[in-house]
């Protein structure tokens, strides 16, 4: 039984391994309620409906960088029948964007931050607010 | 509705949309069933040199495609800048170049060659020639090997060797900034053209009106009877790239 | 893991140096993470000079790796016994070059988190993505052979048969990896001075000068440390190859200088002219490509004469002279000088910053490790035969 020390101690380093993300997060004072987002004042719909916006807007994203980069289209009709400018700078951005903080937009930010997921598109895309 | 079926539906009627607004913005030129396009520059430098010291078309383009400006020469970006005669046109000057074109530098960017040699390197389609004849960038594909640079026989291309946000006075929202990493150049303003604006810079020599755009493949546009009725020149056309910029000399 | 046992365990000396080469990749690494943070301007490159030290290691390092093909025919294709000791070694080392080309490649990129966007977007008109595709490719041979002929030397047993074709396949293959490095240069129109059909059969001359005096003194230095000796008639016929690469090497440079200043087309002779006596006033690297020429020259004497070229130290010399001879030539101006003057005319100079210099030294140095691991389990496995022979 001389090993018991051995034994116990590496089962403390183990468990401390096994939970850190819980201290970590409990540090750093994430918690696991969903973000409140501050919907763009005076809109009343997106491009697709937000269901599928919650699920696959990066995917959407990709399918319009695609085609107004590489393929010149630049009009997408939505499911409603409206259109817009394919454009992350110009039209996503124009309504959730405008409430600029450091990096993203607030409004992309809080559900990124929560999933823990950093998107590089505002190394470039401008989300400064308009007058 | 499925994901992909959602897509699928709004896709074709994007693209329908998009051929449509494309053809009524050049309706004036050739017949309906969507006619041939070849986008084309032509720069009279008569007109140009006229103005002594104008670079406003360098500054309308860099203003709105937030070119940085860089003060070390080593990083500097642009699009659109001058060289004296001999730089832009090396096989072309005498002795007596350099004395009559003196201080007079020439306009030059990107050619939007037909044949380019940066769109045969690059190894990720980063690069690529248009139907219409744009070589285009898709910065988000781009993995800055700089081989297009290499390529290029030009100095056309920009690589951002520094984040170019902090060397920007004031950035244009309506286009994105590039991040460190990447290449870049002149796009003969693809997002303009995409709104039935002409580029940038022709919109800012309207003055002048040195630089005229236009489709080379419609033989009524002002391009096509300018290469037609006056002598032009092209950067380096022994090379085979065959450049889509014509420059009028005399 | 394959023998790697043989690793962990060494003399003080070994492990004195390995952890000498791990300090230097480690400040290496740290490095690259500021360049990573400050990007490609912490280099010493431009909007002119696109290219600098790490592509021009990237291009000399192809050709120490395809040199493995020197030992590895010979031993295949003509049944040249002596070379049967060192081919292990060939092999070994061209695993490491390529690692390092494809490390100085990497550091090399603007956006290395796209790197997967060369397979992921395939460009069978970019030379880049041949120059991929045959990199990789030889790495995999390499270490495949490496690891099957090696094993069976481990267990006594001769190797599988199918390893054969494989070995065949490689020396083709390595002629490749060079010949597809100097496409890269040579297909572009604006740049005169690599716009030439012998950059290929220059590369691949200067390659199998290089390769072999490095493999010379790598034996030279293994049996100084008592760990190994390939035999004297190995080390005798790679100097004669050493030989023949090099004069082809210098024959081949000087007929590029009569095309160029015979023909006087100032887009072809410019570029030399910076190279030797410098351009509106700037000479950066004048200095460089003449030390490259007087060490060819001193090469090129000790190597052909017999008589010098027979005597060990004088050989070790001629070695090093030809090794840092080429490394100039190919690993700093060759591929600096295409981009000077600029297609508009600069003269841009171009000298490497001390971050680049500490991140191409790092790369340098996991290439010297790689080196000195793969040597040691290969030396090990045989020392251990030969132990167990005497038993």
């Amino acid at each position: 039984m001389r090993d018991r020390p051995l034994i116990l101690g590496g089962l403390i380093v183990f468990l401390a391994l096994v939970t850190f993300p819980v201290w970590y997060n409990a540090a750093a004072g994430t918690s696991s309620r969903p973000p409140q987002l501050k919907l763009p004042a005076g809109q009343k719909e997106c491009v697709a409906p937000v269901a599928f916006m919650k699920t696959s807007h990066m995917q959407l994203l990709i399918d319009w960088r695609e085609g107004a980069v590489r393929n010149n289209v630049r009009t997408f009709t939505a499911y409603n029948g409206k259109t817009y400018n394919v454009s992350l700078t110009n039209t996503c951005l124009d309504c959730h964007g405008v409430q600029a903080r450091a990096g993203q937009a607030d409004f992309c930010g809080r559900c990124h931050d929560y999933a823990g997921v950093t998107p590089k598109c505002w190394n470039c895309h401008n989300d400064r607010p308009r007058n | 509705m499925t994901r992909k079926g959602f897509l699928g539906v709004t896709g074709i009627s994007a693209a329908v949309l998009a051929a449509r607004k494309l053809r009524s913005v050049f309706a004036a030129s050739g017949p309906a069933a969507s006619p041939p396009v070849r986008w084309a520059m032509v720069i009279d430098t008569q007109k140009c040199l006229k103005k002594a010291g104008c670079i406003d078309c360098i500054a309308a383009c860099h203003k709105v495609h937030n070119v940085p400006e860089i003060k070390d020469r080593a990083h500097e970006i642009k699009w659109v800048w001058k060289e004296p005669f001999k730089q832009a046109f090396p096989a072309q000057e005498t002795a007596y170049t350099e004395e009559a074109y003196k201080g007079k530098p020439f306009p030059v960017l990107c050619n939007h060659c037909d044949n380019p040699p940066c769109v045969r390197v690059c190894p990720t389609k980063a690069t690529w020639k248009r139907e219409d004849g744009l070589v285009m960038m898709d910065w988000h594909r781009c993995i800055g090997c700089r081989y297009c640079m290499a390529a290029c026989p030009y100095g056309s291309r920009s690589f951002n060797w520094v984040d170019p946000r902090p060397h920007l006075r004031r950035i244009d929202i309506e286009f994105p900034t590039r991040t460190k990493g990447v290449v870049e150049k002149c796009t003969f303003c693809a997002e303009r053209l995409a709104r039935g604006q002409a580029p940038a810079c022709v919109q800012a020599c309207k003055e002048q009106k040195a630089l005229v755009f236009g489709n080379l493949a419609d033989p009524d546009s002002d391009v096509s009877r300018l290469v037609r009725s006056r002598f032009t020149l092209r950067r380096k056309p022994g090379l085979g790239t065959n450049p889509e910029v014509y420059y009028i000399i005399g | 893991m394959f023998m790697f046992e043989q690793a962990v365990v060494g003399s003080r000396r070994y492990w004195a140096w390995v952890l000498c080469l791990l300090a230097v990749i480690g400040l290496g690494f740290l490095l690259y993470l500021q360049q990573l943070s400050y990007g490609l301007g912490i280099t010493g490159m431009s909007r002119d000079v696109t290219w600098g030290l790490y592509i021009a290691q990237f291009t000399f390092l192809v050709g120490v790796a395809a040199s493995a093909v020197m030992v590895v025919l010979p031993y295949y294709l003509h049944d040249y016994k002596a070379f049967g000791r060192i081919t292990i070694l060939g092999e070994f080392l061209a695993i490491s070059a390529v690692t390092m080309c494809m490390l100085f490649v990497f550091v090399d990129m603007g956006q290395p988190a796209r790197a997967l966007n060369i397979m992921l977007y395939p460009t069978p008109n970019s030379i880049m993505f041949w120059d991929f595709v045959s990199l990789g490719g030889y790495l995999l041979l390499n270490a495949v052979i490496a690891l099957v002929t090696l094993s069976a030397e481990h267990k006594s047993v001769p190797p599988p048969a199918w390893i054969k074709p494989v070995i065949l396949l490689s020396i083709p293959w390595a002629i490749s990896i060079h010949t597809v490095t100097a496409f890269l240069y040579s297909g572009l129109p604006g740049r005169s001075f690599w716009l030439t059909a012998i950059l290929a059969p220059r590369f691949l001359a200067s390659a199998f000068a290089a390769g072999p005096a490095l493999l010379i003194l790598l034996c030279m230095i293994m049996r100084r440390m008592k760990a190994f000796d390939p035999g004297p008639e190995a080390v005798r016929k790679l100097a004669v190859i050493v030989t023949y690469a090099m004069i082809l090497n210098v024959f081949f440079l000087l007929m590029e200088l009569f095309t160029a200043f015979y023909s006087q087309i100032p887009e072809h002779t410019e570029h030399f002219r910076y190279m030797f006596v410098g351009l509106e006033g700037h000479r950066a690297l004048v200095g460089w490509e003449w030390a490259s020429v007087l060490l060819a020259a001193a090469s090129l004497l000790l190597l052909i004469v017999p008589r010098l070229r027979r005597n060990e130290k004088v050989l070790a010399a001629a070695c090093v002279v030809t090794f840092l001879s080429l490394w100039i030539d190919k690993g700093v101006c060759l591929v600096v000088c295409g981009f000077i003057p600029s297609p508009v005319g600069a003269v841009t100079e171009y000298a490497p910053t001390l971050p680049e210099l500490g991140i191409t030294l790092a790369i340098w140095a996991i290439g010297c490790l790689m080196v000195t691991v793969f040597y040691k389990i290969a030396l090990s496995v045989r020392e251990g035969l030969a132990a167990s022979a005497v038993h």
